[in-house]
């Protein structure tokens, strides 16, 4: 990517390079081909294991009969998956917040550090569904501990990625920043942040994934019904009832939804990091 | 070495240092008894081996670390737009653009990116790179970001420059080629230059005074004058009066080198 080696000359590929380029547009192919072709070949599988040994729909549904459910129950299931989606967000932000919020009090004195760290990683290790039943006694509002249950599982990977991306910011610069006498904020502003990005990006991205565990879980703990109802307990529900149909509809729901919280905020690292930092380096071969 | 050498000529004085001592952690000791003066428009050279103190020196004068005892002082007192400092390593922000790079000792000190466009742009110049002002540094090679931090070290056009062994990661090409430029940059800035390098060659290239280091302790052992005129050229460089120097400095060194063994 070096800015000197733009040439004009006409192409001329050695064997190597050709098996290079032939590699590279497989690749580029079959990145996208060969999980849908395994994905087709499992659907029929299961398909065919549901319809030549005659089982039950209440002990497995064929995948057609899964899909039809989804369709059917569509007005249900995408309002309860509203209601997780909205939880999910709301604690991967209060996560950032309070995560990076964390970190920044957590550089800028030694004494909070000091302080406070031990209690974010007990909280950290402490499972989440043996502290959600206390939660729920003593929250009273359903949302408000929901998104608890749900930030105490997300916030501690952009805690700690966060605190290590400001401690790594490099020592010359940080020399470089006090000559020139620059205040805190400054060097928080201009030199931690930035250093920290790439830390808090990668912390996001497994936070994103775990406050809609985190959110999932809560409602099984939860687990009260009404109006408000996520996805997890629609699953509840229908497992009381040998709805199994509906049960692997709503699963389909939130892997899909996992997959594009993880696909967005990669997308997100990706546009941020893209102009400098090494992991978006486009390489030479 | 305990008398204060004279600045050349008869140039006013910038800084002084005066049988400063500095001890790590107790009973590490880094330098002792230094006393350095340095004039205005100096091009001083601190040469010696590994562990001699010469970083510690830049250290020291840079106010990053206080002496143990002694005291360094600048004639007339100074603010934080009096220095330049040059690293080993280019120690650009990598999230930054060139210019962005060489406008952040302005920007620390309060100044829009408007208000000092024309000084960056002209220290851009002054280094050859003002075409790269939108690059990131990853884009350039070695050579050219060493250029850019040089450009961020005199873009606010100090009284000192510190340099830490900037060229020392080079390859000899893009070094030779960087000592040529970094004497033409002196001469259109007018600073003065404090030059960390543990290369004989370097050292008499561009200085006017050597002062040769020992180790363990770091101390000064001797001070060489290198009174070939400015500018210097690739002529210099394959003269005869600059092997003299060579020799002379060669064996400064060697004898900071036995002292030390």
């Amino acid at each position: 990517m070096s800015l000197a080696d733009q040439s004009d000359q006409p192409m001329t590929l050695d064997a190597d390079e050709a098996a290079r380029l032939k590699r590279k547009r497989f690749e580029k192919f079959g990145k996208w081909i060969l999980p849908v072709l395994v994905l087709v070949l499992m659907l029929l599988i299961w398909d065919r294991i549901v319809v030549w040994n005659e089982i039950p729909h209440y002990i497995l549904p064929g995948p057609g009969l899964v899909f039809e459910t989804l369709i059917k129950d569509w007005a249900m299931l995408f309002e309860a998956l509203l209601v997780t989606v909205q939880i999910t967000l709301m604690a991967l932000a209060v996560a950032v917040i309070g995560g990076v919020g964390l970190a920044v009090l957590f550089t800028q004195s030694r004494l909070v550090e000091m302080s406070f760290y031990p209690y974010a990683v007990i909280l950290q290790v402490t499972p989440i569904v043996a502290i959600a039943p206390l939660i729920f006694i003593y929250v009273d509002s359903r949302i408000a501990g929901l998104l608890l249950c749900a930030w105490l599982v997300a916030f501690f990977p952009v805690l700690s990625n966060t605190t290590l991306g400001l401690n790594s910011a490099d020592h010359n610069l940080r020399d470089l920043f006090r000559i020139y006498g620059a205040s805190r904020w400054q060097t928080l502003r201009f030199l931690q942040l930035p250093s920290a990005l790439p830390y808090f990006l990668g912390g996001l991205r497994i936070a994103g994934g775990l406050s809609l565990i985190g959110a999932v879980v809560a409602e099984y703990v939860a687990g009260t019904g009404g109006l408000k109802s996520g996805l997890a307990f629609r699953i509840l529900e229908a497992g009381y009832r040998l709805n199994i149909p509906r049960m692997f509809a709503a699963l389909i729901l939130i892997a899909v939804t996992g997959v594009i919280i993880f696909a967005g905020l990669s997308f997100l690292s990706h546009m941020l990091l893209r102009k400098w930092h090494e992991s978006a380096l486009k390489r030479d071969p | 070495m305990t008398e204060l050498q004279k600045p050349l000529g008869s140039r006013p004085e910038l800084l002084r240092m005066e049988q400063v001592d500095k001890t790590f952690n107790g009973n590490i000791v880094a330098l002792k008894g230094m006393s350095l003066q340095v004039g205005e428009g100096d091009f001083i050279s601190l040469l010696g081996p590994s562990g001699c103190g010469k970083s510690t020196a830049l250290r020291l004068i840079s106010d990053l670390i206080h002496p143990t005892a002694g005291r360094i002082s600048w004639s007339g007192g100074h603010d934080t737009g009096d220095l330049g400092v040059v690293f080993q390593e280019p120690t650009l922000m990598p999230w930054a653009t060139v210019a962005q790079n060489v406008w952040l000792p302005f920007r620390l000190r309060g100044k829009t990116y408007a208000e000092v466009k024309d000084d960056v742009l002209e220290a851009l110049k002054l280094v050859g790179l003002e075409k790269f002002q939108n690059s990131y540094p990853r884009e350039l090679s070695g050579g050219m970001k060493m250029r850019v931090s040089i450009a961020r070290a005199m873009v606010t056009r100090p009284r000192l420059i510190l340099m830490d062994e900037p060229f020392a990661a080079l390859d000899e090409i893009t070094r030779f080629k960087l000592n040529n430029d970094l004497l033409k940059l002196k001469a259109a800035i007018g600073c003065t230059v404090v030059f960390v390098t543990h290369s004989v060659f370097e050292s008499v290239f561009l200085s006017d005074r050597i002062v040769v280091m020992a180790a363990r302790p770091g101390r000064v052992i001797s001070e060489l004058e290198v009174d070939a005129p400015y500018p210097r050229d690739e002529d210099f460089r394959t003269s005869a009066e600059y092997a003299a120097y060579i020799r002379r400095a060669t064996d400064a060194l060697h004898e900071a080198m036995g002292e030390a063994a």
